[in-house]
């Protein structure tokens, strides 16, 4: 297990720029999601620390080597891939050992290996089997298998649950991280699924044209936004319209600052409440989801989200002039 | 005509077309593959089953020589042609280089040139350059026409092939070569055999580019038959002929095998 440290990473592709002056430390042990949009260098980054792609300039060091020269098959990473890339002709077992035989290990380590790894991803009856007989969810686990076995100084994840079903992913991300916690490596993976990225991650770096906006802890990353960019793209945001501003309590700042609030910190009432902050809205629509229901109401002739559970809204009826409100810790305030 | 009748008639023509088809294709292979077991050599019925042509083929030191000489061109074509055409088709695949898209192109001519103006070139090339005629020259000129059969049949494995698997095993730490050869090669190996089996029966086959570039004394077994055919048929050929048919029809079942079982899964 290492850390991975990057430091003023330059790549162009012909004019276009995929990672511009990149500078982050990925700490030994954690669990790291690159978020952004397509084209915003993500995957890029991966696969530079990777060594599918060389930086132009600045330097990767990966525990105490510089390996920005170095091929991948000598960098001593795990790596999965969005589609498992299995190998079509090998049995489970020698997907998994594979690594172990590039790297000379002995036939009893191997196996031994082998059967660890396959435990561990709870698929030890399926040795014998070739890919096209697995599940999705199956191959999943046997590309994980075969990412660590080695025990490579970093696992790199590229959308590795993007190919499945929605409840299925909900699973692979609780078992992703269990085995992360239980082997300890550190993990970088690239998303652009920002539920993913705050569920699995302990640290989060969200990425915009080539250049890294905001890296933080999902928590702080969505809390406090540094720029309307990281608002929008992690997590819910309703900006509030400049001519509300003046009668609102707001944290400190206020010139060149914009300042919106997450649709589950507001509340909803027919009559305003009183210590908050507050607004005239009207009630457009009310969608019940089971346990949460989403209200859509329109504040200054804009569109808010809000979200909170079925049982705390009051009955109203549709188009009724309602209160929207929040506390004031909650407004977020980012730099205009 | 109503639907229901034409729903009749035209699969019944269909299977007419067919059996036309077949008879013009096949009759004539099987005549003469009967007649090399005929005991008269004037083609006289009534058929009079005999191995003699069988044994005088096998007592004629020319024929065998020629077959030898055959045999041994096609397998050195195919080794060669296999290897070369192989290795064009993955560097084809895996790498981008200017004049990519014209090197491409410019494999298909050769399958479409005919052979006649082939060998024409060819001999006039290799006498310029001093090669002249002979084994080497046919060899050269045998691997030149099957390499574009191997990198086409490669080619289409290929096509076919998830360029990740190559990126997963590189990532486990392996080198270039492990790569090529546990899950490159595995992966387009029934087009590399199907090409193979091609390149067997277009060196082995070969008689055009064959008669130009072979010396008088040492002709391949197709210029042979050839040459005897003019100079007096002799049931033999039909013996010879029969073998030869026998064995190309098996590589083109193997081959043909092969590429469905590459096309499947």
């Amino acid at each position: 297990m290492s850390s991975v440290e990057i430091s003023n990473v330059t790549k162009t592709f012909g004019k276009a720029r995929a990672l511009n002056d990149v500078t982050i430390t990925f700490e030994d042990g954690g669990f790291f999601a690159l978020l952004g949009p397509s084209g915003s260098g993500k995957t890029t980054l991966l696969r530079t620390i990777a060594g599918f792609s060389f930086p132009d300039s600045g330097t990767i060091r990966i525990g105490e080597r510089n390996v920005e020269t170095i091929p991948v098959e000598k960098r001593d990473i795990g790596m999965m891939f969005q589609n498992y890339a299995l190998f079509p002709n090998m049995s489970v077992a020698d997907n998994v050992g594979f690594g172990l035989r590039v790297r000379k290990v002995g036939a009893a380590e191997e196996k031994r290996r082998i059967g660890e790894a396959l435990e561990l991803v709870q698929l030890g009856q399926f040795a014998n089997r070739m890919p096209h007989q697995l599940s999705g969810g199956q191959r999943q686990r046997v590309a994980l298998a075969r990412a660590i076995v080695t025990n490579p100084k970093v696992l790199l994840l590229d959308e590795p649950l993007s190919a499945l079903d929605k409840t299925l992913r909900v699973d692979m991300q609780i078992e992703l991280k269990r085995i992360q916690r239980e082997i300890g490596i550190t993990t970088i993976f690239v998303t652009h699924d920002q539920e993913e990225a705050l569920t699995l991650s302990d640290r989060i770096g969200i990425l915009r044209d080539g250049r890294l906006v905001q890296v933080g802890p999902p928590r702080e990353v969505y809390d406090r936004p540094n720029s309307a960019f990281s608002a929008e793209f992690l997590g819910e945001t309703n900006w509030l319209p400049e001519a509300v501003l003046p009668g609102l309590s707001l944290p400190g700042g206020g010139e060149g600052f914009r300042f919106a609030v997450r649709p589950e910190a507001l509340g909803l009432s027919a009559t305003r409440p009183e210590g908050v902050n507050a607004l005239e809205a009207r009630l457009e629509q009310r969608v019940f989801a089971g346990a949460m229901a989403t209200c859509i109401v329109t504040v200054q002739g804009q569109p808010w989200k809000l979200i909170a559970r079925d049982r705390d809204l009051p009955e109203l009826p549709a188009n009724a002039p309602v209160w929207v409100s929040w506390a004031p810790e909650d407004t977020v305030a980012v730099p205009a | 005509m109503t639907p229901r009748k034409k729903a009749l008639i035209l699969p019944a023509l269909g299977r007419a077309w067919l059996a036309l088809v077949l008879v013009f294709l096949y009759a004539p292979i099987l005549v003469m593959a009967a007649m090399s077991f005929n005991a008269s050599p004037f083609y006289q019925l009534p058929f009079e089953f005999s191995t003699r042509w069988y044994q005088d083929m096998a007592g004629n030191a020319q024929i065998l020589a020629a077959s030898l000489r055959s045999v041994g061109i096609a397998v050195a074509t195919t080794v060669i042609a296999t290897a070369l055409g192989t290795a064009a088709s993955v560097g084809l695949f895996r790498y981008d280089f200017p004049g990519k898209r014209f090197l491409q192109v410019m494999l298909f001519p050769p399958i479409a040139i005919p052979w006649l103006i082939i060998g024409t070139a060819m001999l006039v090339f290799f006498f310029a350059i001093g090669i002249g005629r002979g084994t080497p020259a046919v060899l050269i000129g045998h691997v030149a026409l099957a390499l574009p059969y191997v990198i086409v049949t490669v080619t289409a494995r290929l096509s076919s092939f998830d360029v990740t698997l190559e990126e997963a095993a590189r990532s486990l730490g392996a080198d270039g070569w492990t790569v090529l050869r546990r899950v490159t090669i595995p992966w387009i190996a029934p087009g590399i055999v199907a090409g193979a089996l091609f390149a067997f029966a277009v060196s082995f086959d070969q008689f055009v580019v064959s008669y130009f570039l072979a010396k008088p004394g040492d002709s391949t077994l197709p210029v042979l038959i050839y040459t005897a055919i003019r100079k007096g048929f002799t049931p033999e050929i039909n013996a010879i002929s029969t073998i030869i048919i026998a064995l190309s029809m098996g590589i083109m079942f193997l081959a043909a095998r092969k590429a469905r079982f590459g096309g499947g899964r």
